[in-house]
């Protein structure tokens, strides 16, 4: 359009070709550069924690705490610096957390892509975007006040500060991540592919089930990661209703500490203690964790994108 | 029209009083007199018990010169000690006295200013009142695990405990506990708000907080027959009391030192006792 409409002025419709061109040239190599700082900045700044974490943590390897600060007892009165049972606590939340919201996420985006009714569709992601928007603190408070006397009424022997219900409260707060993310992959597949297997007889489901997740599997790969890195990473509904107690837990009702909430715990604390250090550590064994878990993903989601681009490419 | 005129009048007559009587009143309020010639900004932070009262006092201050600005920042005795050590603050406040090693690190100079009591509380719903003081001590020891063991009930003891970093705790620990040891499955609340809210929803709970937190919501527990109030603090039949402190880095400036001197003088012991401390003074 905008080139022909220039054409018909004196210049011929190379030059204007040519001009334009540089003009996008410039834009491009604009918005190139903006990208390249804004990548150098984020991952500049992720090395940065990295280094800042590794260095404060040095004084527990210098000066020979690390035995100490990696066993099982945290009675920092008694001189027992053990994080481990945070290192069991934070995990154990975070896969609980998971086991519940992934499952649900699915089933709500298999509800909204065909397995339930249409109008539902709107007013369900609607909700959903809508919990994105809430503070996390929230969560909390609200588990705090509704959740926690719940649980403490069905079982009277917890306080109802408990894994169970941090994990519960937790699986809410990731639910719209996961969700979100299946749903955006879902819709990208969702037009050319269901009309194709609409008119090929397959019913919603099978639908669901054999073609459209096939072709997203990179969003369902990627809601694991990004929900489990937030379940992993989450302070303050762990530190409002898992109970804090720095114990390895024996069954749901217990009270459990997160090494989020152990830093959150101990960052007040006098800086010149050893307590004090045993937070670097955590916060290096949540960051290692957490690269860990992205690496093996996407070393999982890699293999498995080798048979399925084979079959859908 | 006539009415109009006459509550303009008016207005402006108490605009000329207001101007008259504002400037008198300043001069004749010794207390605040001392920051007359001064401006600047204070900055404060540290532990939340200390809040209301450095909030309160800030305000009179920047009411009477508007030269002067006060912050009043929570965060715990630890950051208190952190922020002021770093020079990040001008006063941080701390619930606990600070250890030989953090004033060699930084070389504070302290400054104690109230007295503040930790009382051991309970659902309003439980019908325990009192206990000894071994009872306590068995109990967050994980001992007596049942409320019919002290006279109760029968049903499981929920324990609550506060963070490493809490100053109430410190004091609980170290003069009702004597240092024993506590139960490691007692939930841990980040602060005396947490702790009352704690409490006050689960009538099998037992924890210990700030007096100035019980209320109708909590019940305090008589301990050793002594009824935990600040009348009782004051007077030392009620055991387990800690002081306030201030902080400072080396020797505090002309501004901070006035205003040091104000909460420990006249105005700021009212103000301390108008928030359930007792002043350092009396």
């Amino acid at each position: 359009m905008l080139i022909q409409g220039q054409a018909s002025s004196p210049r011929t419709a190379e030059t204007v070709l040519q001009a334009h061109w540089r003009h996008l040239d410039r834009r491009q190599s604009g918005i190139k550069g903006l990208l390249l700082g804004a990548t150098i900045l984020s991952c500049g700044s992720v090395l940065a924690i990295l280094g800042f974490l590794s260095y404060f943590a040095l004084p527990i390897f210098s000066e020979g705490h690390l035995a100490e600060i990696l066993s099982w007892e945290w009675r920092p009165f008694q001189g027992k610096f053990g994080i481990l049972p945070m290192a069991v606590g934070s995990l154990s939340l975070a896969v609980t957390a998971m086991g519940v919201a992934y499952p649900l996420g699915l089933g709500i985006c298999g509800f909204a892509h065909g397995l339930g009714p249409r109008c539902l569709k709107g007013p369900l992601m609607g909700l959903i975007n809508f919990m994105t928007s809430i503070p996390t603190v929230i969560y909390g408070f609200v588990s705090v006040i509704f959740l926690v006397p719940l649980v403490r009424g069905a079982f009277p022997e917890s306080t109802g500060y408990s894994w169970l219900t941090a994990a519960l409260t937790l699986s809410l707060m990731i639910l719209p991540t996961i969700v979100l993310l299946v749903h955006a992959q879902l819709q990208q597949v969702d037009a050319r592919v269901r009309l194709a297997s609409a008119a090929l007889g397959f019913s919603p489901a099978q639908t669901l089930l054999w073609v459209m997740r096939p072709l997203a599997f990179r969003g369902l790969w990627a809601a694991a990661v990004l929900g489990f890195s937030r379940a992993l990473g989450d302070t303050i509904i762990a530190l409002m209703v898992a109970g804090n107690a720095p114990q390895v837990p024996n069954s749901l009702l217990d009270s459990i500490r997160t090494l989020t909430s152990h830093i959150a715990l101990v960052v007040a604390t006098d800086s010149t203690s050893q307590a004090y250090q045993s937070i670097f550590a955590s916060g290096l064994i949540l960051f290692g964790v957490s690269i860990a878990v992205n690496l093996t993903l996407r070393r999982l989601q890699s293999r498995a994108a080798l048979p399925a681009t084979g079959r859908h490419d | 029209m006539r009415n109009s005129r006459n509550g303009l009048m008016a207005i402006i007559f108490m605009l000329v009083l207001s101007l008259g009587t504002a400037p008198g009143a300043w001069a004749q309020d010794s207390q605040l007199q001392r920051f007359q010639n001064l401006e600047g900004t204070i900055d404060i932070a540290g532990g939340t018990a200390h809040i209301p009262v450095m909030k309160d006092a800030a305000e009179q201050i920047m009411k009477a010169n508007p030269k002067i600005r006060l912050t009043v920042a929570g965060g715990g005795s630890g950051v208190g000690v952190q922020k002021v050590g770093e020079g990040l603050v001008n006063i941080g406040n701390t619930g606990r006295a600070l250890t030989p090693a953090e004033v060699a690190k930084y070389g504070l100079k302290t400054f104690p200013f109230a007295v503040d009591g930790v009382a051991v509380a309970v659902n309003p719903k439980n019908p325990v009142g009192a206990l000894t003081s071994q009872q306590v001590r068995d109990i967050f020891a994980g001992k007596i695990k049942n409320w019919q063991e002290v006279g109760g009930t029968s049903a499981p003891i929920h324990l609550f405990t506060r963070d490493e970093a809490s100053g109430t705790r410190e004091t609980f620990w170290k003069k009702l506990l004597k240092k024993g040891p506590i139960d490691a499955k007692a939930n841990i609340v980040a602060s005396n708000g947490a702790m009352k809210m704690a409490l006050a929803q689960d009538p099998q709970a037992i924890g210990y907080l700030g007096i100035g937190f019980v209320d109708q919501k909590v019940k305090g527990i008589k301990l050793d027959g002594a009824e935990p109030t600040q009348e009782n603090a004051k007077n030392g039949s009620y055991p387990v009391t800690r002081l306030l402190y201030m902080n400072t880095k080396g020797e505090p400036q002309p501004l901070v030192k006035a205003f040091i001197d104000y909460i420990k003088g006249p105005e700021g012991a009212k103000i301390i006792q108008k928030h359930g401390f007792i002043p350092t003074s009396k």
